[in-house]
């Protein structure tokens, strides 16, 4: 029977995936966010899965303004990256260390 | 006088001359600076003289005129204790530095600091007129350090020549350390009793002599420790043996001065100061022997230095030092009132002798050197006389003041039996024949011989035009100098004669100083002496013949008779014999070099090290500046951390999260 | 045997934990745009298994429609050189594996516990669609935070434009920050020259 622990397990390791993959793109800045992505959507699968077998629609209710948020989040991301990448020419994480102390 | 206010007087109106003169001096001619300091100095002293007959009248005012500190338990207060010990102090000192002010108006004549001078004198006179009338500690200490004040400005009067500023800022410092003792004797008076006035001091004497404290470890009684400390001070001021360099230096201020503060007065404080608390020292048989042994090594030792100076001012300098010595003694040897008695002659016939000096090298135009003099008597005659009978005195020729007051004092010294006496015995009748010595020399080189300056071979460019050239004839000064040089030799001839009767053995000290006759039997063995045995002064001046003190002064002034007037290669001989023993005393026993190495050159070693590690090395470096880098460099460690890679946030987030889970986590 | 639902679901699963792998591990980076496509056909998939039948759609409309096609345009859009991306790709690897293989074992025995094992609920279907419940909840209870969400949205616009926004080239706005910071060497030049003429006072009665 799959269980609630099912679903977890899955957005968890969902959840890994895209850790790892943040820290393994260091030289393209587009794969980060598309692991950022990847871990809103393990979060959503949490959620929608909680709601289920919760019985309680709140869930789905907060999955949908997660989805509006990544939306415009991803939108923002993208433009910071066009201009990022007019400016240096360049989509290398490695190169964005000029906040470092 | 009906009020303690007239007594103000005394002191208050040099102060106001010295002011009016010091700020208005220079606007006005000379004649105004000199007319307003005498005139108001004369008051003084013809007030002191009132003053004086009123005490011989039994008159005791002890007073306070102004309280002005009220703290807690003590109160400091500004008032004067007149009595005959103060009455005689004041006339000395009036009558001295009358005598100074009138021989001023000539000695600096033409002078740029002519009004100065003056103004500096008078201040003088008031600040040791606030010193002798005191009647509390406090008082006392600010007369104390007034006239080390004033004795600083007048040392180095002409400021623009090195040697003075040397010299004064020797005196000011060496006498601090007196001070520094003296404040300590003070501070513990104060503790112990609770007050600082005279009368409730000498009133609660008793209760403090029990007690003892613990000082380095040893049980010492408190009594000894306060008169050992005032001592200290009265060590620095009356320049004894080892706080004396100051003295010898101090004679590169004006002749004047010489005569006023370091013979008559200033010098004097200290002996005066421990006659005042004479209740405080016959407690204590620690402190009298201290006192007494220290004035012998002073009185030997200083004059033994008088014998080889060249300078006219330095051979009565170091006389001063050996009879400041031989006061101390007496002080020591509980013969308190001899002391005094020492004092006022002393005063009048070494004010007299350095006056004299001021004469001698005013004809010399201003050259000091007695190796140049010579037959002077031909043309300073009255300079001559005055100067012989200062000399006279000074050895203790019968029936001249000093010798009654020095016979006196041998006499007390060979009479005490405290520890030590027997070597101040030894040292005041050695000195007797040293201070003859010395004192002749001076006069056979100075007043007789011949004229030296006459010869072509001591003729030299001085960068001052000092000195006689060979075709010069010295003459005699003018009035102003040589009226007080007669007006001083009065008292050096009778005032002995006339008061040693009241003074010692009468009942002009009996309220002043106090004795502990069963302890101290000194005074009236004295008394015994004087009274059965020599029958009266003159009694003692014909047996003085036979004594030893005058068989000592006889042969000193016979050995200088022969060495400088008979056989003049003598001297020249024993010196080239005696090299070591020259060189020694030349060195002046070392004290100068000594103080110049270890302490002058030792502070200024620490100073520096102070400085440079001290100071700039620890607190700069390490505190002030070191605390600024190493908050640099810990930033620069931790600013590794900020890398500004979004990943290695994001992984530190991560780790973060994953440390919460590892220890949150419930299984 | 197991169910269809629990196979489908394992299916599912299987490819969308294989897509991700993809993602981040592809080397061109259209195949990782590509396989999160797939990654977020197959989390509507499960979706639907968890009767949430209207964010699923919603998930393959707005997020697959619309946000990963712009990422393809981006992708696509910048000039990337692939060979130095890949230079120390697997360098952190062994720390981050490690981080992470220890955050998904935490995770799982987690999860695992009893409080986390909950079974199917009981089939009491709800008696209304789940859009129709989602719509009711969600313009009731929820009324601001969806307008608040809306203005999100609007944010998002104005700052994506305002962001990559080049200016007209014949545009005569003036930048303040620059003018402020102007120094006078760069306006004013010294310049020494002797005068060309020599200075001659004009006579009286030529003054006027």
């Amino acid at each position: 029977m799959i269980g609630l622990s099912h679903y977890l397990i899955l957005a968890a390791i969902l959840f890994t995936i895209s850790v790892v993959g943040i820290f393994l793109n260091r030289k393209n800045i587009i794969i980060l966010l598309m692991s950022i992505e990847l871990m809103l959507l393990a979060v959503n699968i949490n959620f929608i899965a909680f709601s289920h077998y919760l019985n309680d629609i709140a869930g789905q209710i907060f999955v949908f303004f997660i989805l509006t948020v990544a939306a415009a989040e991803s939108a923002i991301g993208l433009a910071i990256i066009v201009l990022i990448f007019r400016n240096t020419r360049s989509i290398n994480v490695d190169d964005l260390n000029r906040l470092n102390g | 006088m009906n009020s303690i206010y007239s007594y103000l007087a005394v002191p208050l109106l040099p102060l106001i001359a010295s002011f009016i003169v010091g700020i208005l001096g220079r606007k006005l001619p000379e004649f105004f600076a000199s007319s307003m300091t005498i005139s108001s100095v004369f008051i003084s002293f013809l007030i002191s003289c009132m003053t004086l007959n009123e005490t011989l009248n039994g008159l005791i005012l002890n007073q306070t005129i102004y309280q002005w500190l009220l703290t807690g338990h003590y109160q400091f207060e500004v008032g004067f204790l007149i009595d005959n010990l103060t009455a005689m102090m004041m006339v000395v000192v009036t009558f001295v530095s009358l005598m100074v002010h009138i021989y001023t108006m000539g000695y600096m004549k033409g002078d740029p600091g002519y009004r100065r001078f003056f103004s500096y004198i008078s201040l003088f006179t008031f600040s040791m007129l606030m010193l002798v009338m005191s009647n509390n500690f406090m008082q006392l200490f600010f007369g104390w350090e007034a006239v080390g004040l004033v004795s600083y400005l007048l040392i180095g009067f002409w400021f623009e020549k090195p040697t003075a500023i040397y010299a004064n800022l020797k005196a000011f410092l060496v006498n601090r350390v007196g001070d520094f003792g003296f404040i300590l004797g003070i501070a513990m008076i104060l503790y112990w009793t609770g007050s600082l006035d005279y009368a409730t001091v000498f009133k609660n004497v008793g209760v403090i002599s029990a007690h003892t404290m613990q000082l380095f470890g040893q049980p010492v009684s408190v009594i000894t420790v306060i008169c050992i400390l005032l001592f200290i001070g009265a060590m620095g001021k009356s320049a004894q043996v080892p706080l004396h360099v100051w003295l010898p230096d101090s004679m590169e201020g004006p002749t004047p001065i010489s005569a006023l503060i370091h013979a008559a007065t200033m010098v004097t404080a200290g002996i005066f100061m421990v006659s005042r608390t004479s209740p405080l020292f016959e407690l204590s048989d620690t402190a009298l022997s201290f006192v007494m042994i220290i004035g012998a090594i002073t009185a030997l030792f200083m004059g033994l230095l008088g014998i080889i100076q060249n300078d006219i001012k330095r051979v009565i300098a170091y006389s001063t030092l050996s009879q400041l010595g031989y006061m101390t003694v007496a002080l020591g040897a509980s013969a308190y009132s001899v002391a005094m008695f020492h004092l006022m002659t002393h005063a009048f016939f070494k004010a007299l002798l350095f006056l004299g000096a001021g004469s001698v090298i005013i004809g010399m135009h201003h050259d000091q050197n007695i190796q140049h003099m010579g037959n002077l008597r031909k043309y300073m005659p009255i300079t001559w006389i005055t100067f012989l009978i200062g000399s006279l005195a000074l050895i203790g020729t019968p029936l001249f003041s000093g010798f009654y007051s020095k016979d006196s004092l041998i006499e007390a010294v060979k009479l005490s039996d405290l520890a030590g006496s027997s070597f101040a015995y030894f040292s005041v009748l050695v000195g007797v024949f040293v201070t003859a010595f010395y004192s002749f020399r001076l006069y056979f080189l100075v007043f007789h011989g011949k004229e030296k300056w006459r010869l072509q071979k001591l003729v030299r460019h001085d960068d001052h035009h000092h000195g006689l050239s060979p075709k010069d004839n010295p003459h005699e000064s003018s009035l102003s100098i040589t009226l007080p040089l007669v007006l001083l030799a009065i008292p050096s001839v009778v005032i002995g004669y006339i008061t040693i009767e009241p003074m010692l053995f009468g009942s002009f000290f009996t309220k002043s100083i106090f004795l502990n006759p069963g302890v101290h039997p000194t005074m009236a063995n004295l008394s015994h002496h004087f009274h059965e045995i020599y029958h009266g002064p003159f009694g003692m001046a014909l047996h003085s013949i036979i004594s030893l003190p005058f068989l000592f002064a006889s042969s000193g002034v016979l050995l200088a008779y022969y060495c400088y007037q008979i056989n003049l290669n003598l001297p020249k001989f024993v010196f080239s014999r005696t090299q070591g023993i020259y060189r020694i005393l030349e060195n002046k026993y070392g004290f100068d070099t000594f103080n110049e190495k270890f302490f002058a050159l030792g502070s200024r070693f620490l100073g520096e090290k102070f400085w440079q590690i001290g100071d700039i090395k620890i607190i700069d470096g390490w505190l002030v500046n070191g605390t600024a880098r190493s908050i640099g460099k810990l930033s620069e460690k931790i600013r590794v951390i900020q890398s500004g890679y979004i990943y290695h946030y994001a992984f530190a987030m991560v780790i973060g999260v994953f440390l919460f889970l590892t220890f949150f986590i419930k299984i | 045997m197991i169910e269809f639902k629990d196979f489908v679901f394992f299916v599912l699963s299987l490819v969308l934990i294989a897509s991700g792998l993809s993602v981040i591990t592809s080397r061109n980076p259209v195949t990782a745009a590509l396989s999160l496509v797939l990654a977020f056909f197959n989390a509507a998939g499960i979706w639907l298994l968890l009767q949430a039948e209207f964010l699923a759609i919603a998930l393959v409309l707005v997020y697959v429609g619309a946000v990963m096609v712009l990422f393809l345009f981006v992708v696509m859009m910048l000039d990337i050189n692939l060979d130095k991306l890949r230079e120390g790709f697997w360098d952190y690897l062994p720390i981050s594996g490690f981080i992470g293989i220890l955050m998904m074992v935490e995770m799982v025995m987690v999860f695992k516990t009893k409080q986390f094992n909950l079974p199917t609920l009981s089939e009491t279907l709800p008696n209304a669609s789940n859009t129709e419940l989602i719509g009711n909840t969600l313009y009731s209870d929820y009324v601001l935070p969806f307008e608040l969400a809306s203005v999100v949205l609007l944010i998002a616009i104005v700052s994506a434009i305002a962001l990559t926004l080049r200016d007209r080239k014949d545009s005569k706005k003036t930048n303040p920050a620059d003018q402020i910071a102007v120094k006078r060497k760069d306006r004013v030049r010294l310049v020494q020259m002797k005068s060309e003429e020599k200075f001659v006072k004009p006579k009286a009665k030529e003054r006027t």
